[in-house]
């Protein structure tokens, strides 16, 4: 296929340079404010890949600690704190950012896109990562790291005495964590859904993205109940509020409940990227497109679904009844259908081509056979009974050793070497490769195969040391060795990957000959793609010929800048139909000092510095208004553009067909989840008491009923107010908004006196703490919702809103209509679920 | 009111089928969590419990058979086979329809997976 001339040479050049100036970074210092997704990506990978170095030496401690019996080279304390570190990096600072940072890099190219649609939020999600993770690691310095195990449970966890500040260094230094991965996960689902270059309609998007996409949406539902679990669990370390004191009506089980529904289905939130490396990796190397397509989105799309009926079966030996237990049992023995299918797509891909075992496939077809080894042992812990007597013993932490690093760390290290071409245009070394893969292979089972024995021989995980005639030592003296082997491989990996290269001549565009669309980006240009091509296969380098030329050329959609935006395409869901021009933010320092100032509330609250924490509070807020007020929804200097090809799109899109309207529906989806936690507690609560208000004092149905009836005039105010505007009446909107306002600050109060008039004390027992989160959770979303009031009534009246322009309304609405949904389900319950029982 | 829906354009369809399991599932644990956290205070038994979610089930794999046979109407009952990577709206829609169809197997199974239980447990054990 062959594009029509747009322009000559010399045209062609000129477009290059304004598009390459528009999308250059600033250099010196500022380089750091940079935003654009293959910065972003490259820092989120290098961080992430750090924070596990740092994390695998705190294993290589535990195991000179383990190799002898009753060895003295590490202190009990710091022995936990080096466990509990240990498992909290690898899952929270490397397992899931290091794909959040591989999906910001790959996707923009790999969809045909310059940019996913909000680089700003990436980069916010960054620094609050880095932020976040440097200060949890750098707790181990001062001997305050948390100690408790990675899953922190009560009552030890909430047990001050025991458990220091660690815990709440734990508790708030993830939260800040968790929060950068929804945003990740917001910017991936919308990117995936709207940014996919025309043509590739969602039977042609790669696989990739189809895995990313399925990861993002189960971050959605898996980390908000954790972040409601932190919350009840701060509110208990910091004022005495007893969720999970048993003495006072709560119970530590919820907390293992919350923990674990984020904590099984983030073990496939780590696994399925890794698979959709493979998914990538393999039709390469096999030269030939991939084997079952269709079920590989099965797989995916199962996994996800299922993984989130597992989590009980960490909770195996907690004496819940046999029936529920059955139920989880018989969900993780389902799940292995989906993973076998994968496992059978990539074999069948293998055996249909030829394939060439280069590193990468090394890596991959390593960490698969480790990853299935850790699937069998995972089959047979599904089963009740078999759990009862491996549950907490070293035959668990052989399991998820077999699966993490199987199903994760290879795939990573092969997506490492695949993909290293497109971070500095050369191949990492084929023979440091080979050397890195066997000591990692031999080492790892070396180091982790015994440990089934030491488990079935009753050696219990976090212990620090251990008797010399019980026939444990001999066990572990191997694991350790292995450690070490494994150890020396993956540092042969990070020689590879600092030794400086540029010597070596730049290596071709395609190294591998890939057909996916990533491989024609360059590392030298940061726009991503050169101009927005139009697809027409699963595999265009390999299919549609002259493809990398002529978008290099500049043939097809955007290949300038005449405005001086960056500016990407956004397009339909299902067939990818070009629907917008959309500009999206540039280089920026808010994103740092937002993320900095958050961070600093966090930090702040650890040590209990109030003023400081709130000082910081009103900075984040200052920086986020400033934020939306100059980088979102900017009128544009005309309505529509020429896009090239003779294609006409608009500027400027409001509601559901714009993509800032999705992520504010997606965050609301996340947040209406640690939301139904929270619901969750409640009727938790009320089932494992037989009266758990304990005869104590309601908020009574007056107030609960008064709060609901104005919270709900107040999102039919903001529904006038909307209608008002696009009849074109701002005069009316404005006074309508006012309205709401007014009802939202009465409904705010009306709720408040619920719990308040009928002095229920929090700390004296779990029915008035339950009640008074759910209040507060109420109210803290309603001070955002007339915030956002105050912002459109601002934005109205300096006429960045109206009857055209109404994205910020009609956002403010869809988060109203979720918080309708909150004071319906958070009053309804309070005031009268107490009459019904 | 047509009793076979239209066919329609969308991506949520492709997700109708695991909802199906999801409510399923968390209908199965609530009931049996709540039943065996208040038994003594309700009026019936055990085998009340079995019945619900055995009828839960029966709704279930009625709703993920239709979405099934839905899906193979997308697909064309058929007539097409994979791998459904044309560039145009009609192998789109195969492609879903496959997908789908898949899925609700999937679905399917593992439905009845989460209710073998009541086969064999009869009393709220701990």
């Amino acid at each position: 296929m062959t594009r029509p001339e747009t322009a000559s040479v010399k045209g062609r050049q000129a477009q290059a340079e304004r598009l390459r100036a528009v999308w250059d970074n600033p250099s010196g210092w500022r380089y750091w404010t940079s935003v654009n997704n293959f910065q972003i990506g490259l820092w989120y990978g290098s961080a992430a890949f750090a924070f596990m170095l740092f994390a695998g030496v705190l294993a290589l401690l535990m195991r000179m600690q383990l190799a002898l019996p009753e060895n003295n080279f590490l202190s009990a304390d710091l022995f936990n704190q080096a466990f509990t570190l240990h498992g909290t990096v690898m899952m929270f600072l490397f397992a899931v950012p290091i794909f959040e940072a591989i999906a910001i890099f790959l996707l923009p190219p790999m969809l045909g896109a310059r940019e996913l649609p909000f680089p700003r939020l990436s980069a916010f999600g960054f620094w609050s990562f880095l932020i976040g993770g440097v200060f949890v690691c750098g707790s181990i310095f001062f001997n305050a790291a948390p100690s408790s195990g990675w899953f922190m449970y009560p009552p030890l966890a909430t047990d001050k005495d025991f458990s220091g500040i660690g815990a709440d260094i734990w508790l708030l230094g993830l939260s800040f964590i968790e929060i950068a991965s929804i945003a990740a996960a917001i910017e991936i689902i919308v990117g995936v859904m709207k940014c996919r270059a025309p043509g590739m309609r969602i039977n042609m998007m790669p696989l990739f993205a189809w895995y990313l996409l399925i990861v993002a949406g189960m971050i959605l539902f898996a980390f908000p109940p954790l972040i409601a679990g932190d919350l009840l669990f701060e509110m208990q370390r910091m004022f005495d509020w007893p969720f999970f004191d048993a003495q006072r009506g709560g119970d530590p089980l919820l907390w293992q409940h919350l923990f674990w529904i984020f904590g099984h289905p983030e073990v496939y939130i780590i696994f399925l990227p890794a698979i959709a490396l493979m998914a990538m990796i393999v039709p390469t190397f096999a030269q030939r497109p991939i084997v079952g397509y269709s079920w590989i989105v099965l797989a995916a799309v199962g996994t996800g679904f299922l993984s989130f009926g597992l989590w009980v079966h960490h909770m195996f030996t907690t004496g819940l009844p046999q029936i529920s237990l059955a139920f989880f049992s018989a969900a993780s023995e389902a799940v292995a259908i989906p993973t076998g299918v994968q496992i059978f797509v990539f074999i069948a891909t293998m055996l249909a081509g030829k394939v060439i075992l280069s590193v990468p496939m090394l890596f991959g077809t390593g960490g698969i056979a480790i990853f299935v080894i850790g699937g069998l042992t995972g089959v047979m812990v599904a089963l009740a009974p078999f759990d009862w007597q491996a549950h907490d013993t070293y035959f668990i932490v052989a399991h998820l050793h077999y699966v993490l690093i199987g199903g994760m760390l290879f795939p990573v290290i092969a997506g490492i070497y695949y993909y290293y071409p497109l971070v500095d245009a050369r191949k990492l070394s084929d023979h440091l490769g080979r050397l890195a893969f066997w000591q990692m292979f031999i080492g790892f089972n070396v180091a982790f195969f015994p440990m089934h024995l030491a488990g079935l021989r009753g050696m219990p995980r976090r212990v620090f040391t251990y008797p010399a005639d019980i026939g444990w030592h001999w066990l572990n003296l191997i694991s350790t060795v292995g450690a070490f082997i494994f150890a020396a491989g993956v540092l042969v990996v990070v020689i590879d990957v600092l030794r400086p290269k540029h010597h070596a001549p730049r290596g071709e565009t395609n190294p591998w000959n890939a057909g996916t669309l990533e491989w024609i980006s360059e590392p030298e240009e940061n726009w991503g793609v050169r101009s927005i091509p139009i697809i027409t296969s699963r595999y265009p380098l390999w299919d549609q010929k002259n493809l990398a030329s002529e978008i290099n050329e500049g043939r097809f959609y955007l290949p300038d800048a005449q405005e001086g935006y960056r500016e990407t395409l956004v397009t339909s869901v299902l067939d990818a139909e070009p629907l917008q021009c959309l500009r999206v933010g540039g280089t920026s320092y808010v994103t740092i000092v937002s993320a900095a100032s958050l961070g600093a509330v966090f930090i702040a609250l650890t040590f209990h510095w109030w003023i400081t924490a709130l000082i910081c509070g009103v900075v984040t807020c200052a920086a986020i208004i400033y934020w939306l007020w100059t980088g979102t929804a900017e009128i544009p200097e005309k309505p529509r553009k020429d896009v090239g090809l003779g294609l006409i799109l608009p500027l400027y899109v409001s509601g559901p067909s714009s993509v800032g309207w999705w992520a504010m529906f997606i965050t609301m989806v996340g947040d209406g989840t640690a939301f139904a936690s929270l619901v969750f507690g409640y009727f938790f609560y009320w089932t494992i008491h037989d009266d758990f208000t304990a005869g104590l004092a309601g908020p009574g149905s007056f107030w609960p009923m008064v709060a609901l009836a104005l919270f709900l005039a107040a999102w039919l105010a903001l529904l006038t107010a909307r209608t008002l505007n696009d009849r074109g009446q701002p005069f009316a909107m404005r006074l309508s908004l006012m309205a709401a306002l007014f009802l939202t600050a009465g409904g705010s109060a009306a709720g408040f006196m619920g719990p308040w008039s009928h002095a229920m004390a929090p700390t004296a027992h779990i029915y008035p703490a339950i009640v008074w989160i759910l209040v507060i959770w109420m109210l803290a979303h309603a001070a955002v919702g007339l915030m956002m009031q105050v912002y459109c009534l601002a934005r109205s009246l300096t006429g960045r809103l109206t009857d055209e322009y109404d994205m910020d309304l009609r956002n403010v609405v869809l988060y109203w209509h979720f918080l309708s949904i909150t004071a319906v389900v958070t009053f309804a319950v309070i005031g009268l679920f107490p009459l019904a029982i | 009111m047509r009793f076979v829906p239209k066919q329609i354009e969308s991506l949520w369809t492709l997700f109708t089928a695991p909802v199906v399991w999801a409510v399923h599932f968390l209908a199965s644990y609530l009931s049996a969590a709540v039943f065996c956290a208040k038994q003594e205070q309700l009026a019936f038994g055990f085998d009340m419990l079995r019945l619900a979610i055995a009828t839960f089930t029966s709704v279930a794999l009625a709703m993920i058979v239709l979405s099934a046979w839905l899906a193979w109407r997308q697909w064309g009952f058929g007539a097409h086979d994979p791998p459904h990577d044309d560039p145009t709206g009609h192998d789109r829609r195969l492609f879903q329809g496959f997908a789908t169809l898949l899925l609700s197997g999937l679905s399917f199974v593992a439905v009845i997976y989460v209710a073998m239980p009541l086969l064999f447990v009869t009393e709220c054990w701990r």
